[in-house]
């Protein structure tokens, strides 16, 4: 199948496993107490996203190999981020519609 | 007629079949709750006043979505354990790593039954607010893809892993696959918690 198929190579990656579970760990407690802190909204928000995009990053890129996935993958992946973030701005998007119509 | 590339990779796209399969499928899975997640941000920017999560009138647990969070990261890593054990030809560890991994979808799951209960003894339904209804439809549809997710694990973990006898290999790559539905469910809920409960 891939050149990652040995058992030391697997050992090694579950060295890593064990390591992002720890990380995880950490960052979600880090999320927990950062909510604590008083705030305004808007910088709130791009902690939370900024530690919540960096744990998925986590997940993404050791739980589910695409650190070391084929290309075509991450062009899917490519594909789809675009098009949520376009997903994401269409809220934007509307209340800029709804200005523009006043 | 046998099903193709259920192991060796296709040349043009250098993956089993499956395994690209599951990426698309993820990709629109990503759409599914992305288009949630950008009505919510629609109803939260609209709206005159939005509670937080934490709020007397509201009234969501953050230690009990805490707790929950920690339990999904942890099936997380025993599913991905489970297929490693595989790859490792050890069958024994494989079922005891997806059993940790159905039963913290048990736990999970669990959890957010007592969280809906304490809801629903304070009337608190979908109609109840905005808020309400967005919670409910985030976290409900989040936990029908948990539900699934620990159908088919439960599946592979019995009935479903007479493969490993007859095709070991074929047996490892739905693991292989399992494992990134069942990450993915792990992922949107890391961004669900901070989102509701936090923000």
């Amino acid at each position: 199948m891939s050149a990652h198929d040995d058992p030391e190579s697997i050992r090694r990656e579950v060295k890593a496993y064990i390591t992002v579970f720890v990380s995880l760990a950490v960052l979600t407690v880090l999320t927990v107490a950062v909510s604590y802190f008083h705030m305004p909204v808007g910088l709130a928000v791009l902690v939370a996203l900024v530690i919540a995009t960096f744990k998925g990053s986590l997940v993404a890129a050791v739980f589910m190999h695409l650190r070391a996935e084929k290309k075509l993958i991450y062009w899917v992946l490519v594909l789809t981020v675009i098009f949520f973030i376009v997903l994401m701005s269409i809220p934007s998007i509307s209340q800029w519609d709804q200005r523009m119509l006043r | 007629m046998e099903i193709p590339y259920t192991t060796e990779t296709r040349p043009d796209t250098g993956l089993y079949n499956a395994k690209l399969g599951i990426w698309l499928f993820l990709a629109s899975e990503v759409m599914l709750f992305g288009s949630l997640f950008s009505s919510y941000i629609l109803l939260r920017t609209g709206a005159p006043a939005w509670p937080h999560g934490r709020a007397p009138e509201i009234g969501l647990s953050v230690p009990l979505a805490t707790i929950n969070t920690m339990v999904l990261i942890a099936s997380s890593v025993t599913m991905v354990l489970a297929w490693a054990s595989l790859k490792l030809k050890d069958f024994a560890k494989y079922r005891m790593y997806m059993l940790f991994t159905i039963l913290a979808g048990f736990a999970f799951m669990g959890i957010k039954s007592y969280e809906y209960a304490t809801k629903f003894e304070h009337h608190h339904f979908p109609k109840t607010s905005t808020f309400f209804a967005i919670y409910f439809t985030l976290t409900g549809l989040h936990g029908l893809h948990v539900l699934g997710g620990m159908i088919v694990n439960g599946y592979f973990w019995g009935p479903g892993a007479k493969m490993w006898k007859t095709d070991p290999e074929r047996f490892t790559n739905r693991i292989e696959v399992a494992g990134l539905y069942w990450h993915f469910v792990d992922l949107v809920w890391i961004f669900l918690f901070p989102v509701l409960y936090l923000l």
